[in-house]
């Protein structure tokens, strides 16, 4: 089966791959580029373990073929540190203890991340609203909410300063 | 889960992808959002031997109001349906129905075409556009076809789409005055499938008659269902909550659910009753502009 060449912007670099049409781009991510930080979760587009950012938006990326990402701009949970510093995302999930075991982890950041590009003061209800479709089988979106909320205190300060 | 291999195409001009189309006929899929036929490649119950992905061609996707109609193309995603400010003043039932498909996550890559060409009678879509008696467009090699929303849902899973066709718009009639309507759905958690949802279209006259209702039903049929009865019932009556508890009757009685783990026929029924008067409610508060 004849494979296709594609150029993906991952985290602010340019990656260059020959995949097999069927490759998905969780597999992309994982397999070839070896950024193991997005997760696999339910594999059936229910839980959102695999959301990363595709052209700005989260998406669960069991569900796109790595074809589909070329030429596109796609961030993950890798490109959320920068220079040695956490997001006020990751500080968040930090500071109000946002995971438990952690496996839904980098897609609640991801989608979260999104959320507080455009509204860095989401209610409650805002937040549930989005990270809905993520899925935390400890249970623990009491204090997700508070780490989105702690996030977005810290990007409205950083706004302010 | 990993997808049997196929061939990949992505044609950049709609010609391109329907002379593919024509080729390879039925052993081809087209690709929109994905967020259904990925999940079915990869549990292997779809089995494409070419993939054709729409989702470079330009134009695609624009939504906006021409000649009384609000047309959006067929690879419109959810996500700017539900953003759509056009969409959440004017077309409020679409709005309502936007928003409660699949997840955030997956309204982000869902498109409107996808929705409507896989026909899965739990796909929420349909219902509205036969509440708004909307229109379909179907392109092939030689041509538009212009089918109208309650002659194109023919089976569980089929339309009339032919398979060297593609659906590139869908057509909704500008309301009336005077007009509301609003799309009610009942699940199970974010991301389920509908066990019951339900559309309803209303006009009404200066007076609080209704000149027209337009019922469509989700998930309660092979197909999406017209609730024929319940809408040839109101028009020339009164709508108020009389009125609407004899129509939300009569659509329970045109459902023909199945049981399954969602619910028995019985339950099932009766939440169309449920969720037809709801609909038809907040469909007459927004036709006499008590909410949005």
């Amino acid at each position: 089966m004849a494979t296709h060449r594609i150029r993906v912007t991952v985290n602010g670099i340019a990656h260059e791959a020959e995949v097999e049409p069927r490759l998905l781009f969780v597999h992309f991510l994982r397999d070839v580029l070896r950024l193991t930080g997005t997760h696999i979760g339910c594999d059936t587009t229910h839980c959102g373990a695999c959301t990363v950012l595709l052209d700005g938006r989260p998406i669960k990326s069991c569900t796109l073929f790595a074809v589909q990402a070329d030429g596109r701009d796609v961030l993950t949970v890798e490109g959320l540190e920068q220079n040695g510093q956490l997001h006020p995302i990751q500080e968040g999930f930090w500071q109000e203890h946002g995971l438990q075991c952690g496996f839904c982890t980098p897609g609640m950041l991801m989608t979260s991340y999104a959320l507080l590009q455009h509204n860095t003061a989401p209610t409650e209800e805002e937040i549930r609203w989005a990270i809905s479709g993520n899925l935390c089988r400890c249970t623990g979106y009491v204090n997700i909410v508070k780490a989105v909320q702690y996030a977005a205190g810290k990007i409205r300060q950083g706004d302010a300063a | 889960m990993i997808p049997p291999q196929f061939a990949y195409f992505a044609p950049t001009t709609l010609h391109e992808a329907l002379t593919l189309l024509r080729h390879y006929g039925s052993e081809a899929k087209l690709l929109s959002g994905g967020q259904s036929l990925i999940p079915l490649m990869k549990l292997r119950l779809a089995t494409p031997a070419y993939l054709i992905d729409i989702n470079r061609i330009p134009g695609l996707d624009s939504l906006h109001e021409r000649n009384g109609f609000l047309c959006i193309g067929a690879l419109t995603r959810e996500a700017d349906l539900e953003q759509a400010p056009l969409v959440r003043t004017h077309y409020p039932i679409v709005y309502d129905t936007a928003r409660v498909i699949g997840d955030p996550l997956v309204r982000n890559l869902a498109t409107i075409g996808g929705n409507l060409a896989h026909a899965d009678p739990a796909n929420d879509h349909p219902a509205t556009l036969l509440a708004l008696e909307a229109e379909i467009v179907a392109t092939g090699l030689d041509g538009e076809r212009i089918i109208p929303a309650a002659d194109f849902f023919t089976d569980f899973f089929t339309t009339v789409l032919h398979p060297d066709e593609i659906l590139t718009e869908v057509r909704i009639p500008a309301p009336a005055a005077a007009s509301g309507g609003a799309y009610v759905k009942l699940e199970r958690k974010v991301g389920d499938f509908a066990i019951v949802g339900v559309a309803a279209q209303t006009t009404i006259d200066a007076a609080g008659i209704c000149i027209r209702a337009g019922i469509g039903l989700t998930n309660v049929g092979p197909t999406p269902l017209k609730a024929h009865q319940a809408e040839t019932f109101l028009q020339g009556q009164r709508l108020d909550q009389d009125s609407i508890t004899q129509a939300a009757q009569l659509a329970a009685q045109a459902a023909r659910p199945e049981a399954d783990l969602r619910g028995s026929i019985a339950y099932k029924r009766d939440m169309v009753r449920v969720l037809t008067t709801r609909a038809l409610t907040r469909a007459l508060e927004r036709a006499t502009g008590h909410v949005t």
